[in-house]
């Protein structure tokens, strides 16, 4: 363990001190920067060795014991959903397109209220630690935890992706690190978290980063409305003023132009946000389902004002940036308005925004955070797909016998293997924008995982067939509209002309999926379908009442 | 779970008492955010004009930032509201059933 932290440390103080040279008029800045980032490792390290002795069953590895509070619980699942593409791809959005952004972060948000009322309490009822456990509960187990598998991993690595892009891009825009370094880095402290620490250490990176983020981006806020004398009118009329789109920024509409990408982008963000596995995972880590509820109002809370005080700071970041003194931050160090672009990309604008804010000091500290943001999440994103293969293919349907510690090994070997994929694909897809690829994650989320979930607790006339069937169709359909789209086939693939003219899918691949369930689970008369049906009524009771569920401290 | 409970907590009046106001509790305000939702969505997707209103004559904002403030802060009342009546009269009558049923359990 302390060989591994050594070996980090050194490497990363060796990559920092090797930073590109083109990065001259920002390497004084390094110092600061570079300590915060070391007191972060170090200290998230600590926290896993800590976790890493406590450690010691399935249910420790997978749900941290349980033992987690619903305030502890609610700041963890706001942590996992304040992404990178959250703070950084959002407040890019919104420095680019003005309001177009907060509709983003509008849709982010009202899946949690819905998931509350209709699904939360239930999943927790019938779940141990994946989401396969619901829908396996009265269906086929070979056969549903199978897709299931299958819906979780496309959505973890889509989701795995988009961080590590986002980690590499963050590393080298900050420190001067090549890329690749800065990705493998990233894979690297992953792997070390989960593999040792397990839920427990997750969750407690998870829930100091999610403290620190919102203190960063609310003083960040506070020091954006002081300047304007906290009146949002003279924010907006700057940022309307230093922007190229003017007036226009601040109407909604700029790039969801079209009313299907408007209604499908909103039903993926929605839905998908009751499909993530590795959210789901968290309503496993509480004691009972009161704290599991406490959980899901801290989360909406942290997350609404998350959402509200990153809009300020978006709309910051046109005023400041945008302005004579922000040219420093401009590629060529030409102004905004005379055509300067931002050193490294839109996703960069808060984290530039801090340093005109606070300075050198404030800039380690974002940075730190931000990559913090990016650990958390991924190292929450690896435990979710490790799952998928230990809890739900390997220890359910290849050996149902296996012992405790084998099912944590290979849950350990899968984190690995689920590190190297990141790390190479994190590589591949270094030029993607990840807001957009997030929001593929959601869309596959929402067709694959949601409407199973959704029908299995719902739906008494579910049968094996109908939902391994429908369910295949949405993953599928999601997926291929994806490939055949606009960003696909046209900006990646080079064609002309995209076969499937919507960037996203949802509406259409939800549709698949409930059509395809329904379908094949009506026309089903086998025996099967007949004790599936069957099992409807004592679910329900338990999924309704608890009574029959163990508690996630008692496995 | 043993043979007829499933029988015996479905005839428990306080089981259909506890599905009946959860469930109406839960589908009022489900449906009530998912309006919401989709009434927002719907306007940016048809009529992105209405939003771009200006709130005050001679300034810049427009009303789409207090509606989308509003729904922020009216979704998370309502999941105050949800947890507020579940974890107290909800998790009662679960109790209750469940000492009904105890020993069946």
């Amino acid at each position: 363990m302390l060989r591994i932290l050594s070996i980090i440390s050194i490497f990363a103080i060796w990559s920092f001190a090797a930073g590109d040279a083109t990065f001259e008029g920002k390497r004084d800045l390094n110092i600061s920067a570079i300590a915060m980032f070391l007191v972060f490792i170090l200290g998230t390290l600590g926290i896993t060795y800590w976790a890493a002795k406590r450690t010691k069953s399935a249910s420790d590895f997978y749900t941290a014991g349980g033992g987690i509070t619903g305030f502890q619980n609610g700041l963890a699942i706001a942590g996992d959903y304040m992404s990178a593409a959250a703070f950084l791809g959002v407040s890019g959005l919104i420095y680019m397109n003005g309001y177009d952004g907060v509709i983003y972060a509008v849709s982010f948000l009202v899946g949690w209220p819905v998931i509350l009322f209709f699904m939360a309490e239930k999943l927790r009822n019938l779940g141990k630690f994946t989401f396969a456990d619901i829908a396996a509960y009265r269906l086929g187990q070979k056969e549903i935890r199978t897709l299931a598998a299958f819906g979780s991993l496309s959505v973890v690595i889509l989701y795995l992706i988009a961080q590590m892009v986002g980690a590499g891009k963050l590393i080298q825009i900050l420190f001067g690190m090549d890329y690749e370094y800065a990705v493998f880095m990233v894979g690297a402290l992953m792997i070390i978290y989960v593999t040792f620490g397990g839920m427990l250490a997750t969750t407690w990176v998870q829930i100091i980063k999610a403290v620190l983020l919102l203190s960063g981006v609310s003083f960040m806020a506070l020091m954006v409305l002081w300047h304007f004398g906290f009146n949002f009118e003279s924010l907006a009329q700057t940022a309307v003023n230093n922007h190229i789109k003017g007036e226009e920024i601040l109407k909604p509409g700029g790039f969801l132009s079209d009313p299907i990408s408007a209604i499908s982008l909103g039903m993926a963000l929605m839905l998908g946000t009751a499909g993530l596995p590795h959210v789901l995972m968290r309503f496993f880590t509480v004691g009972n389902a009161k704290e599991a509820r406490k959980s899901v109002v801290y989360a909406t809370g942290f997350v609404a004002y998350f959402w509200i005080i990153i809009s300020i700071v978006g709309l910051g970041a046109i005023a400041f940036l945008n302005s004579p003194d922000g040219a420093q931050y401009m590629e060529g160090a030409k102004a905004y308005l005379d055509g300067g672009k931002l050193f490294g990309g839109s996703n960069m604008a808060s984290v530039h925004l801090s340093h005109m804010l606070g300075g050198n000091a404030f800039l380690g500290f974002i940075s730190a955070v931000a990559f913090a943001t990016i650990l958390a999440v991924v190292s929450g994103l690896t435990l979710a797909g490790a799952s998928a293969i230990s809890h739900d293919i390997y220890a359910n349907v290849i050996n149902p016998n296996a012992s405790d510690e084998k099912v944590v090994k290979i849950s350990k070997i899968t984190v690995i293997i689920v590190g190297i994929i990141g790390v190479t694909l994190g590589i591949a897809f270094e030029s993607q924008n990840i807001a957009y690829m997030v929001g593929l994650a959601f869309g596959i989320a929402a067709s694959a995982n949601f409407p199973i979930l959704f029908l299995s607790i719902y739906w008494s006339k579910l049968t094996t067939r109908g939902a391994f069937i429908g369910g295949f169709m949405g993953l599928i359909t999601a997926v291929m509209l994806v490939i055949l789209g606009p960003n696909v086939w046209v900006q990646i693939l080079g064609n002309k002309e995209a076969i499937f003219p919507y960037a996203h899918p949802a509406l259409f691949s939800v549709t698949v999926a409930f059509i395809g369930i329904w379908f094949f689970s009506i026309t089903d008369n086998s025996k099967r379908a007949n004790e599936d049906r069957a099992k409807f009524r004592a679910q329900n009771i338990r999924a309704n009442t608890g009574i029959g569920s163990a508690g996630a401290v008692s496995h | 779970m043993k043979e007829n409970l499933v029988e015996r907590i479905e005839a428990n009046p306080k089981y259909q008492e506890l599905l009946k106001k959860r469930d109406s509790l839960a589908l009022k305000l489900g449906i009530f955010v998912l309006v919401m939702f989709y009434s927002y969505i719907t306007i940016i997707a048809f009529n992105k004009e209405l939003f771009a209103t200006k709130v005050w004559e001679d300034g810049v904002t427009t009303i789409a930032f207090p509606i989308a403030l509003a729904i922020l802060v009216i979704s998370f009342i309502t999941t105050l509201i949800y947890v507020r009546r579940a974890n107290g009269e909800f998790d009662d009558l679960t109790n209750e059933i469940k000492k009904d049923v105890k020993d069946y359990i």
